[in-house]
């Protein structure tokens, strides 16, 4: 087997195996922020390494077949790497947000600094 | 003026990005057009006022900055939240966390990178303190009465609050 087509294999075995860890993680924690943590970082992680199978796959043809297509290829795939990571992140934030003002509380949490924070201000108020 | 001009460039730069691999003399001009189109639409709506911020060596830094302690620190979270969900030892909390930032850039490049490094989860921002209120995976016991966490108590082997102060403020 040729070896660049072993190093494809290699990263898509690790980007699949990560986002089955974000699957998992998503069926065996209790509430939604531990829920955020497992699918949001393995995901984006996972993301990336089969992007980057896609990068050396397409390089590979355009430097030994001269097709000029997978240069372009490579290129929007960084991108999108790119853009994923950012819009992962901040949908995460923007969920994790939303379930704490609609009044979820973590569950088996040993410490809420926010409540402590909401709760003084709301004594200040009265 | 400027305004158009760095705009005009910046979505020729785009255009040419998308379309490597392809570019012949025609596309090259129709895509000289196209830059020069957008900017004449956008270019007020991208430049609210004149202060352009544009060190290349805070570029280069950023560059560096993805590369090397976030993608490290982005591995060393992923298997830790790995070996998490298969053995489910977890004891979240959310704690507070000031990064001792001041800019609007520096505190949505922390936020997110909060959010996919060291089991951590931005949940709240406070927009007069610029607290971050922060979800921990996995709080070391004895830790959890701490006030206000620091950079060195969340992250390990790289501090990612001052490589984002070198970069933003």
């Amino acid at each position: 087997m040729d070896i660049l087509t072993l190093v494809v294999y290699i990263l898509l075995g690790i980007g699949l195996f990560f986002n089955l860890v974000g699957i998992i993680g998503l069926l065996r924690f209790p509430d939604v922020y531990t829920r955020l943590h497992a699918e949001t970082k393995t995901t984006t992680f996972g993301a990336i390494f089969i992007s980057l199978s896609i990068v050396v796959h397409s390089l590979h043809q355009y430097f030994h077949a001269n097709d000029a297509s997978g240069l372009s290829l490579s290129i929007h795939v960084v991108l999108a790497i790119l853009v994923l990571a950012f819009t992962n992140a901040t949908g995460s934030h923007a969920i994790a947000q939303a379930a704490y003002n609609r009044g979820q509380k973590p569950v088996r949490a040993v410490v809420d600094k926010l409540a402590e924070v909401e709760f003084l201000e709301k004594e200040a108020e009265e | 003026m400027i305004a158009f001009i760095l705009t005009a460039i910046s979505a020729y730069l785009a255009y040419l990005i998308f379309t490597a691999g392809s570019w012949t003399g025609q596309e090259l001009i129709a895509g000289g057009i196209l830059a020069i189109i957008v900017a004449a639409l956008t270019s007020g709506f991208h430049f609210r006022n004149n202060k352009i911020k544009c060190n290349p060596i805070r570029m280069i830094l950023a560059l560096l900055y993805v590369l090397i302690p976030f993608f490290i620190e982005m591995a060393k979270a992923n298997i830790d939240v790995a070996i998490r969900v298969f053995t489910g030892k977890i004891r979240p909390g959310i704690i507070k966390y000031n990064p001792q930032l001041k800019s609007d850039f520096g505190i949505m490049l922390i936020a997110n990178s909060i959010t996919l490094t060291p089991g951590t989860l931005a949940v709240h921002v406070d927009e007069e303190s610029n607290d971050l209120y922060v979800h921990l995976l996995n709080i070391a016991p004895g830790k959890e009465q701490k006030g206000s966490w620091a950079g060195k108590d969340i992250f390990s082997w790289f501090d990612l609050s001052a490589w984002v102060r070198r970069i933003a403020e």
